[in-house]
């Protein structure tokens, strides 16, 4: 018995108790459901095995989706907490448990996943290639990803969640403050998440910069796809500093090293550094992708070409730069003295000014368009202004001087939500709307869809509006509750029912996809935006081999050129087809890391042995295994194309 | 599968080029993981607290070895390379095989160092310093320990195969990463050992 008390729950409460039960009657439900409609082997060779970059896309999507709702669960609870006053919903080590999980699984296990999705769906279809270059490992990690944030979640039912804030900061951080296992599964389960996402950084890059379609020059590729190849020059630089802050937390915690220990020689704010060099930079890693989605979307509903491609390209790359440089920001109060404050000061603002030439952009590509307001569009116009409210506030947070008066407080709080839900997750509904078609074959309804983007809008802004106020009346972040007679009561009531509103914003997104897949209609085309690039150029549903035939680009919009200017895109014969093939490997390896985490995560060495082990066994086959692929050949390609409409 | 004659045999399929680039971009990655080594260990190199400092705990003659190894396995991972280019399997694999013996003979002295570390009371646990130290320096062991079975792997592969285009290509790919492993050793003999030593 002596070995199962480690995985008890260190503080528990009856809710945790009941989710227990539901995550165990799911598992049931879904093994039972699986049995019996005999879906085991379409779920192993079509999803499981799968190297498809369309699959993978759409795993990830529906990752980040569940994610998004254990994410937006932990917010809810956390806004009914602070509602009123001395509230006593939740304890302070619930309330901590619950900010520090809702933080982790909103960026790296929301927005990340989103992001990729929509690079791995979209990416290889707007340059006119068959696949990413290394397909297995695009799979191996997507698998990666999947163990770290299932790890991650089972954490507030087995042994603890970890509670020292989604940065945490050491010393907090260490044993002698967290002392249940939950910054273990941090340490761990982000570790192996993160190593799936570099190599998704490794393989997009490669993908991009060599298997775009003839004539396509890195000054003709769609803006997304440049956001996308920015994007992952960031990860390739970013997520090693990541690797190896966590390695090292993971030996202060396990191992009793001193790194971020104040004994021994050890530094605390060597964590805090290391974090944000990393931690910055994931920023744009977030927000990048999503400008290339609005320049997409407003470019395709404008009716107009992109205004200031090669300003909006500079601007991206100058992001990328200044992204490295802006990390003290974070912690302008915590010792640096004036003068690094100051540069550091001056490198945050700075990135005002590409930020701003791409909202100018955006204006421009408007002014005097044909604007059409779908709900993609709809999501992108109120990102703009909603965007800028939390733009400018960081400009404001940027002033090391005035930060000290910022610093921690819910100012902040309500600053980085108007940045990333505006900014983030709106630009991941837009392409949610405007792939869906491309995807699964019909449209999402627009009026649901439009009433969810409002919906969501003024939630956004009732939720974070009153935190600026709050917190410049001095109300923390991270305090589970508040004196009445500090006055913070109405403005967290107000924010209470701003997230209500967002629940039910997503609710009707839920409600729509539903809807939409029971009465939408099947017949809209391959293009039923009017869309101006490549992956509007090929079939829906899109054949798994992409495009029949090469695309030949001559321009930034060449399926527009196509469809208006008659410059024919497709050019060639048909040929036979090299596709790769599917392996288990890569899932059977994300299975094996998930094990080995869990067994690192309680210090039970010999599993660890054993699986790291069984790891690298798999790395050796794969080294050894001779899978050239397969042709698909020239009739087969026929007969699809015939079936799906014709070839192009 | 597209065979293209112009270039070596290494370069010469489509996938094959897309390992080649996608290695170096790996191998930038692995430059931000030791130089955030690196920038840590300048940072904790101060940071003894109760143990020894680099001065007391490092020994020239084990270091000197184990450069000599390194630099030597480097050396002859080219000469192995340039064997293959010019389709000489047998000199290829004799080469490549000293590069892994001189990898392990590597191994081995450092395994002998890092034991006496811990002997004179620098293990792990002593100070931020003796943590940092041997971090970077386990971390390059570790990547030495997984080039040997990576290329062991390779090696039976050119016995069974020959020189294809795969793997020539997978034998050309380990090259970039031993060169590399050297490179960063070269960065650990400067700023670790020798600016220790002063």
């Amino acid at each position: 018995m002596e070995f199962f008390e480690r995985f008890a729950i260190p503080h528990p409460s009856p809710a945790i108790y009941a989710s227990m039960v539901a995550i165990g009657l799911v598992t049931i439900a879904i093994i039972f459901g699986l049995t019996y409609f005999k879906k085991w082997g379409y779920l192993w060779r079509e999803w499981l095995t799968t190297v498809d970059h369309k699959r993978l896309g759409i795993m990830y999507l529906i990752s980040a989706i569940l994610m998004l709702f254990r994410g937006g669960a932990d917010a809810i609870m956390m806004r009914a907490q602070l509602a009123a006053p001395e509230n006593k919903l939740l304890d302070a080590q619930h309330y901590n448990e619950i900010f520090t999980t809702h933080g982790v699984v909103m960026i790296l296990f929301m927005a990340m996943p989103f992001i990729i999705g929509f690079m791995n769906f979209v990416v290889p279809l707007q340059i006119g290639a068959r696949d990413v270059a290394f397909p297995r490992l695009n799979a191996l990690s997507f698998w990666l990803f999947f163990a770290g944030a299932m790890l991650f979640n089972i954490s507030f039912v087995i042994g603890g969640s970890p509670d020292a804030g989604w940065t945490s900061y050491f010393p907090l951080a260490d044993n002698e403050f967290s002392q249940s296992v939950g910054t273990n599964y941090y340490m761990i389960a982000i570790q192996i998440a993160g190593l799936g996402t570099l190599m998704t950084g490794i393989n997009f890059m490669t993908t991009i910069l060599k298997m775009r379609a003839p004539g396509m020059t890195l000054m003709k590729m769609p803006m997304f796809t440049w956001s996308a190849l920015i994007a992952n020059v960031i990860i390739v630089f970013a997520f090693p500093v990541l690797t190896v802050a966590l390695a090292m937390g993971t030996l202060d915690r396990l191992f009793g090293t001193h790194f971020f220990a104040s004994t021994n020689g050890g530094m605390d704010m060597l964590w805090a550094n290391l974090f944000w060099v990393w931690g910055h930079p994931e920023v744009y890693i977030l927000i990048l992708p999503a400008f290339g989605i609005y320049s997409e979307v407003i470019s395709t509903f404008a009716r107009r070409n992109l205004y200031g491609y090669k300003s909006m390209v500079a601007s991206m790359v100058i992001i990328s730069l200044l992204s490295f440089l802006v990390w003290v920001h974070h912690f302008f109060t915590m010792g640096q003295g004036a003068l690094v404050n100051s540069i550091f000061s001056i490198t945050t603002m700075a990135i005002a000014v590409p930020t701003g030439v791409k909202i100018f952009n955006w204006l421009f590509t408007l002014y005097k368009g044909k604007i059409e307001v779908t709900t993609p569009m709809l999501y992108s116009m109120l990102f703009i202004p909603l965007f800028t409210i939390g733009g400018v506030t960081g400009v404001m947070l940027g002033m090391s001087a005035a930060d000290y008066q910022y610093h921690n407080t819910m100012f902040l709080v309500a600053h980085f939500h108007m940045v990333i839900i505006p900014g983030v997750v709106f630009a991941m509904l837009a392409a949610l709307f405007y792939y869906w078609p491309k995807m699964f074959g019909f449209m999402l309804n627009e009026k649901l869809g439009k009433l969810g983007a409002w919906v969501i809008a003024i939630g956004t802004l009732l939720a974070f509006m009153p935190m600026f106020f709050s917190g410049l009346d001095g109300q923390a972040r991270r305090m589970y509750t508040y004196s009445e007679s500090s006055g913070f009561g109405i403005w967290n009531m107000i924010s209470f029912v701003g997230a209500l509103g967002l629940a039910i914003g997503f609710a009707l997104i839920v409600y729509n996809i539903y809807y939409s897949f029971r009465y939408a209609s099947r017949d809209i085309g391959s293009d039923p935006w009017d869309a101006r690039t490549l992956e509007w150029a090929t079939h829906t549903p899109v054949p798994e081999y992409n495009f029949a035939t090469m695309p030949q680009i001559e321009s930034v919009e060449p399926f527009w050129d196509d469809k208006k200017n008659g410059k024919k895109l497709f050019k060639d014969k048909i040929e036979k087809i090299h596709m790769p093939n599917n392996t288990g490997i890569p899932f059977i390896m994300g299975v094996l890391f998930f094990i080995w985490g869990f067994s690192f995560i309680f210090a039970m060495w010999i599993p660890l042995i054993i699986f790291t082990l069984a790891i690298f066994g798999c790395m050796a086959y794969q080294s050894f295994e001779n899978d050239h692929g397969r042709y698909i050949s020239v009739e087969e390609v026929e007969e699809t194309e015939n079936k799906l409409g014709g070839k192009r | 599968m597209k065979i293209d004659h112009s270039l070596p045999l290494e370069y010469s399929t489509e996938q094959s080029r897309l390992r080649i680039l996608g290695f170096w971009i790996f191998l930038g990655a692995e430059i931000m993981l030791f130089a955030t080594l690196f920038a840590s260990y300048f940072i904790l190199r101060n940071g003894t607290g109760d143990g020894p400092s680099g001065a007391e705990i490092f020994e020239i003659t084990p270091v000197l070895i184990e450069t000599l190894l390194l630099l030597t396995s480097s050396f002859t991972i080219g000469l192995a390379v340039h064997a293959m280019r010019l389709g000489n399997k047998k000199a290829m694999m004799a080469f490549f095989g000293i590069t892994l013996v001189l990898g392990l003979a590597f191994l081995g002295v450092e395994i002998y160092e890092f034991a006496h570390y811990v002997h004179v009371g620098a293990g792990l646990q002593t100070s931020a310093f003796t943590a940092i130290l041997l971090t970077t320096l386990g971390t390059h062991g570790a990547h030495v320990t997984f080039g040997l079975f990576w290329g062991l792997f390779i090696l039976i592969q050119v016995k069974k195969s020959g020189l294809t285009p795969e793997t020539t290509n997978k034998s050309f790919i380990f090259s970039l990463y031993w060169h590399f492993l050297d490179v960063v050793w070269i960065f650990i003999f400067s700023f670790v050992y020798l600016k220790g030593m002063m």
